[in-house]
């Protein structure tokens, strides 16, 4: 693992809002080097429209994110985002796959064989993602993580459909990771050995004037 | 740079796998163009004046097949969400999708024609002019269909709603891709439309990518 760039995440007062009432609103998070948050909240809190809303893909209501100490670059350039849907393609092997993230996203491909390794999936990296078990895919999907180096993680629900094992090496990489500067905002509801803050977004949700 | 090859290597590689709808779109321009004659019978005059027309119909048609999925497969497996944190520009990977959309479609399209045009019974000096016809304006078909597949990405059965997008916008370039074969046909120059085909194509290329971008955004903010 390389060192980060100190880079904070910052976001004050956001507020989003669903029909007639507000996910939450006032919502001010900073994720600073070192930390990993886990996000909690009731099915429907507004867990993953939070993650996505601070990686950029969808824009607040009210409030804002930055990224303190990017400097010019764009802010996406610095964050891994990894959702429900895992931005694999069923007919690519695991390795084409990655090689294909790792060159959008910059990372280096010769890391590929290693990170499969990492997630006890080495022997699954010439098999297209299409034949394997969802706990078989996430963790190819997962990879990715360590294939491409960025410093925050914006990870949504990581760990479904993971076993024990696979549980146990992705908190591992979490806590690597944050020992190495770098910082997670994990949304599960499964308990995360690195853990070290929480965000609960139950009782968030209120009417809108 | 890296981002736009490595999508646009993606994209050929994926197009090759089997599955992937890449070579439906040559495979419905051959089928179509070697039925023509049985429907139109065996008056070869009318066959061979219709020919230019003919294929240029089925070059929009076989471009427009398979146009949905374009974003729509990238939108349901997260790829478009890897797109927006390359830290590159979107207008530029959206480029790289529709040159390697054109790459699979468009070119064999027109590298087929002058042989289907045989079929037809074109005019032997009208071949070439064809074949750089579909050449310089297939690109503005992919290019404008690039827009509509990015206005239907969140739309499950966009297929239709994308043809009724396209197809209208399409019309000037249909126009003047059939007229430069028709007057090379006919024996007469056809510098001209050829220059304004050669215009919407560029047209399409300095507009779409960018509307494309920007709908795909849109989307899902």
């Amino acid at each position: 693992m390389t060192a980060f760039p100190s880079l904070r995440l910052v976001a004050s007062g956001l507020a989003v809002r669903r029909g007639p009432r507000f996910l939450f609103r006032g919502l001010d998070i900073t994720l600073a080097p070192g930390q990993v948050m886990q996000l909690t909240g009731p099915n429907g809190s507004g867990k993953s429209t939070l993650l996505r809303l601070l990686a950029g893909f969808s824009p607040p209501d009210a409030g804002m994110v930055r990224l303190e100490g990017a400097g010019e670059e764009a802010t996406g350039s610095f964050l891994h985002y990894f959702g429900h849907r895992e931005g694999l393609r069923p007919a690519l092997t695991a390795r084409e796959n990655l090689a294909f993230l790792a060159g959008l996203l910059g990372g280096d491909e010769a890391r590929i064989p290693e990170a499969l390794g990492k997630l006890g999936v080495a022997r699954l990296i010439d098999l297209p993602v299409r034949v394997l078990s969802e706990g078989q895919r996430r963790r190819v999907a997962l990879a990715r993580l360590l294939v491409i180096d960025r410093p925050v993680w914006l990870l949504d629900e990581p760990l479904a459909s993971l076993d024990v094992e696979a549980v146990t090496t992705v908190s591992a990489l979490v806590g690597e990771h944050a020992r190495a500067g770098g910082s997670a905002l994990v949304a599960t509801h499964q308990p995360l050995a690195a853990t070290n803050a929480a965000l609960d977004l139950a009782g968030r949700r209120e009417a809108a004037a | 740079m890296s981002a736009v090859s490595a999508v646009l290597a993606r994209d050929l590689r994926l197009a090759r796998r089997a599955g992937a709808g890449a070579s439906l779109g040559l495979m419905f321009f051959l089928v179509l163009i070697a039925i023509v004659p049985f429907a139109i019978g065996a008056e070869q005059k009318l066959v061979s004046r219709l020919a230019p027309a003919l294929l240029w119909i089925a070059a929009l048609l076989a471009t427009l097949l398979g146009l949905d999925r374009l974003f729509q497969a990238d939108e349901e497996d997260g790829a478009l969400d890897q797109f927006l944190l390359s830290g590159g520009s979107l207008t530029l990977l959206v480029l790289a999708k529709a040159l390697a959309h054109w790459l699979v479609t468009g070119l064999p399209l027109s590298l087929a024609a002058p042989v289907l045009g045989l079929m037809l019974a074109i005019e032997p000096q009208a071949m070439l002019p064809l074949a750089l016809s579909l050449l310089v304006g297939t690109p503005a078909l992919t290019l404008i269909g690039l827009v509509g597949a990015a206005l239907t990405v969140s739309l499950n059965r966009g297929g239709l709603l994308l043809s009724l997008l396209v197809v209208p916008t399409a019309i000037p370039t249909l126009i003047f891709g059939v007229a430069v074969a028709k007057a090379a046909a006919e024996g007469r120059d056809f510098a001209m439309p050829l220059t304004v085909l050669c215009g919407t194509t560029l047209f399409a290329l300095a507009i779409s990518p960018l509307a494309a971008a920007l709908a795909l955004r849109q989307a899902r903010g």
